[in-house]
């Protein structure tokens, strides 16, 4: 939308018509970010108040003229943009677009200072700029943060935020993302010119529920369930989970749900009085219980956990016991597609794996010619179940 | 204003299960019939858990894009959206008659139509004939044809099995396909056998499966010997055993199901008599001269 030849501190008609009305309708004064104005009982004269500004005794058409005047006249279009463009309906969302000019922290001249070279909030990979436009107007760009400084010619650019669903679906390697919020958002993209209302829905299709759980938590509201009372809600294949050992809970805490894992912040513990160790994360918005993917993965280590422990014997040598440790470290931080081919002083580089496979596995597959289970033929033990049915 | 939640299964393994839910919530978003149309998933985001407090509207309409009743629609559902005071028997059903009861969530206090699933409904009988239109690119097929309606079966379900039989019987009553077979994935009449079933040498095949998956695009081909191998397709029709056999993929993907969404909604009260015939017929994809983009590849 565009509007020829209104720059971002002039008022419209339309604004000063509701300006005008809500004093004559309403008996109460508006006050709302620095700026108050009544009407008199008989709603024949007007007052307005900022804190640079002191005007009373006003007829109507002094009052629309105080309005469009440069002290007043942002006063006035972001009393506008905020109780008439944004309203009350939608609460997450109103504060959403607050916090993304600060407007709890700055005065409404400042503020529209900052917003004409726009003002930026991060939102876990991604960046969204807040600016004026035409008349108190706020527009709102959504890009990656890796995409900080780019040209928007540069990027691909969408207007609906339903597109946002296509670009969070696959990663750079045009892999699946089970999580929204894993730190794996492919980059390239940007809606430009979003209103409030689509700002916040794009949001909301790239990080499901993040800007509702944001603002309950900032409320003082966020209904957070901690991992045993989830677990014990359970039902049907996911209801052996409320087995698993707080050790291990632990362990699925530090393997799924550090930054590097997922952007959310950790808010759930193992109970109300328990918490767990591993480091939560420092991103924008709150984790307020395991997901669906922890709980799928919790069954399955709930399983692998109730395994007792059995002494193995393996003849490795000291710098083989190391490379599978490197192997084990490779994988869990997702690095073994950036160890070069012919980077043979990688533990996990792909000769070097395939060089110890060679030398340490029978053709069963078993390392050190050791059977997974010795008392019983035939068994391999890489047998395991890869659906997600139910 | 009034919101419309369609709420289905996904997956962590396979983006091809969402789509259909997320392709039905965009044909009801644009006919404007609700003030928000939303999904929430049980394996995808937002959770079931927290897709009810992504919704401005009070008053939420949710529909299950389940095919029967069952473990997901009694227990799973209810639970996650925190309907208060929940018990099935509010649906007063006898495994196929869920239509609505209205409750509070507890969590966002919204007030909650909570709908019978898209699958049991009527109209979805009509989505299985669209279904055979759209693989056979052909408005009026009927004549000549078998039509087999393809289900789980009772392993994990029972009322998988009614489902399945309820619109198997609709259909035969209109008489518009020579004959209409109910088939199982684990039971008798088994799919593998299904020419044994049908003398018609036209057979469609029709899976009722919300999406496309292991199942449909996997087990059922492969056991109905249309290919030895899924990996490398079939054709459509594939000829089997002396039949051609026109092999649909899941119902659910067919654009009319939005349909079936919109009735479950409009059951339950909204206000959307409009959006419903804008819909049934913009989600059709063969024209009256039995064009159609879908037939053969």
């Amino acid at each position: 939308m565009t509007d020829v030849g209104s720059t971002p501190l002039d008022v419209r008609d339309e604004q000063l018509d509701a300006f005008c009305d809500r004093l004559r309708t309403n008996p109460e004064p508006i006050e709302f970010d620095g700026l108050r104005a009544t009407a008199s009982d008989d709603g024949e004269t007007f007052a307005v108040e900022t804190p640079e500004t002191r005007t009373g005794d006003l007829s109507e058409a002094e009052l629309r003229g105080v309005a469009s005047e440069g002290d007043v006249a942002p006063y006035v279009t972001n009393w506008y943009y905020w109780q008439e463009v944004v309203g009350h309906r939608g609460r997450h969302r109103r504060a959403f677009l607050r916090h993304a000019e600060a407007a709890h922290e700055h005065a409404v001249p400042e503020r529209y200072d900052a917003l004409e070279s726009g003002m930026e909030t991060e939102w876990g990979e991604i960046v969204v700029t807040a600016t004026l436009a035409s008349a108190g107007r706020r527009r709102y760009e959504i890009r990656h943060a890796d995409d900080t400084g780019v040209e928007i010619g540069e990027l691909d650019a969408h207007g609906d935020p339903l597109d946002a669903r296509e670009i969070a679906t696959y990663d750079h390697r045009g892999r699946y993302r089970p999580l929204k919020t894993a730190p794996s958002l492919v980059s390239g993209w940007v809606f430009p010119d979003l209103d409030g209302r689509d700002a916040v829905e794009t949001l909301d299709v790239f990080y499901p529920a993040s800007v509702a759980n944001w603002n309950l938590e900032r409320e003082g509201d966020l209904d957070v369930t901690h991992w045993r009372e989830t677990a014990e809600r359970q039902t049907g294949i996911y209801d052996v989970i409320e087995d698993l050992d707080p050790d291990a809970v632990e362990w699925v805490a530090e393997a799924c749900c550090v930054d590097s894992q997922c952007l959310k912040r950790r808010e759930w513990e193992y109970d109300g009085g328990h918490g767990l160790e591993a480091d939560g994360g420092a991103g924008a918005f709150p984790c307020r219980e395991p997901c669906s993917l922890v709980v799928a993965a919790a069954r399955k280590w709930t399983k692998l956990e109730e395994e007792e422990t059995h002494t193995y014997e393996f003849d490795l040598t000291p710098s083989e016991k190391e490379q599978v440790e490197a192997i084990v470290d490779a994988v869990a931080d997702g690095r073994t597609e950036d160890i070069r081919e012919a980077d043979v002083y990688e533990g996990a580089n792909r000769y070097r794996a395939r060089f110890l496979r060679a030398k340490r596995f029978d053709e069963d597959g078993n390392l050190s010619g050791t059977p997974t289970k010795p008392d019983e033929d035939g068994m391999d033990g890489h047998h395991g179940d890869h659906g997600d049915d139910h | 204003m009034q919101a419309l939640v369609i709420v289905a299964h996904g997956s962590h393994l396979n983006p091809d299960s969402s789509a259909p839910t997320h392709a039905h919530a965009d044909t009801i978003r644009a006919t404007g019939a609700f003030d928000e149309v939303k999904t929430g998933f049980w394996k995808e985001e937002p959770s079931l858990r927290e897709v009810l407090r992504t919704v401005e509207s009070d008053e939420v309409y949710v529909v299950p894009l389940f095919i029967s009743e069952g473990y997901f629609t009694e227990q799973v559902i209810p639970r996650e959206l925190r309907l208060s005071g929940w018990d099935v028997s509010a649906w007063g059903s006898d495994g196929l008659s869920a239509d609505t009861a209205t409750f509070t969530a507890e969590d966002t206090g919204q007030t909650i139509h909570y709908c019978g699933p898209v699958g049991t409904h009527e109209a979805m009988t009509d989505v299985i004939v669209r279904r055979a239109e759209t693989v056979t690119g052909d408005p009026d097929v009927g004549e000549g044809f078998g039509l087999a309606v393809v289900g789980h079966g009772t392993e994990r379900n029972e009322n998988s099995a009614k489902a399945i039989e309820y619109h198997a019987d609709r259909i035969r009553e209109t008489g518009r396909f020579e004959e209409v077979q109910a088939l199982y994935m684990d039971e008798e009449p088994e799919v593998d056998d299904v020419t044994d079933y049908f003398e018609s040498e036209d057979v469609v095949v029709v899976p009722l499966f919300v999406a496309d998956g292991f199942h449909t695009q996997e087990d059922i081909p492969e056991d109905m010997g249309l290919t030895d191998d899924y990996r490398t397709g079939y054709d459509i029709p594939a000829e089997v055993d002396g039949h051609r056999i026109w092999y649909a993929g899941a119902v659910g993907t067919e654009g009319l199901m939005a349909d079936v969404v919109l009735e479950r909604a409009a059951d339950a009260g909204a206000d959307i008599d409009s959006a419903i015939a804008a819909v049934r017929e913009q989600t059709r994809e063969t024209d009256v001269d039995g064009e159609t983009p879908a037939a053969g590849d």
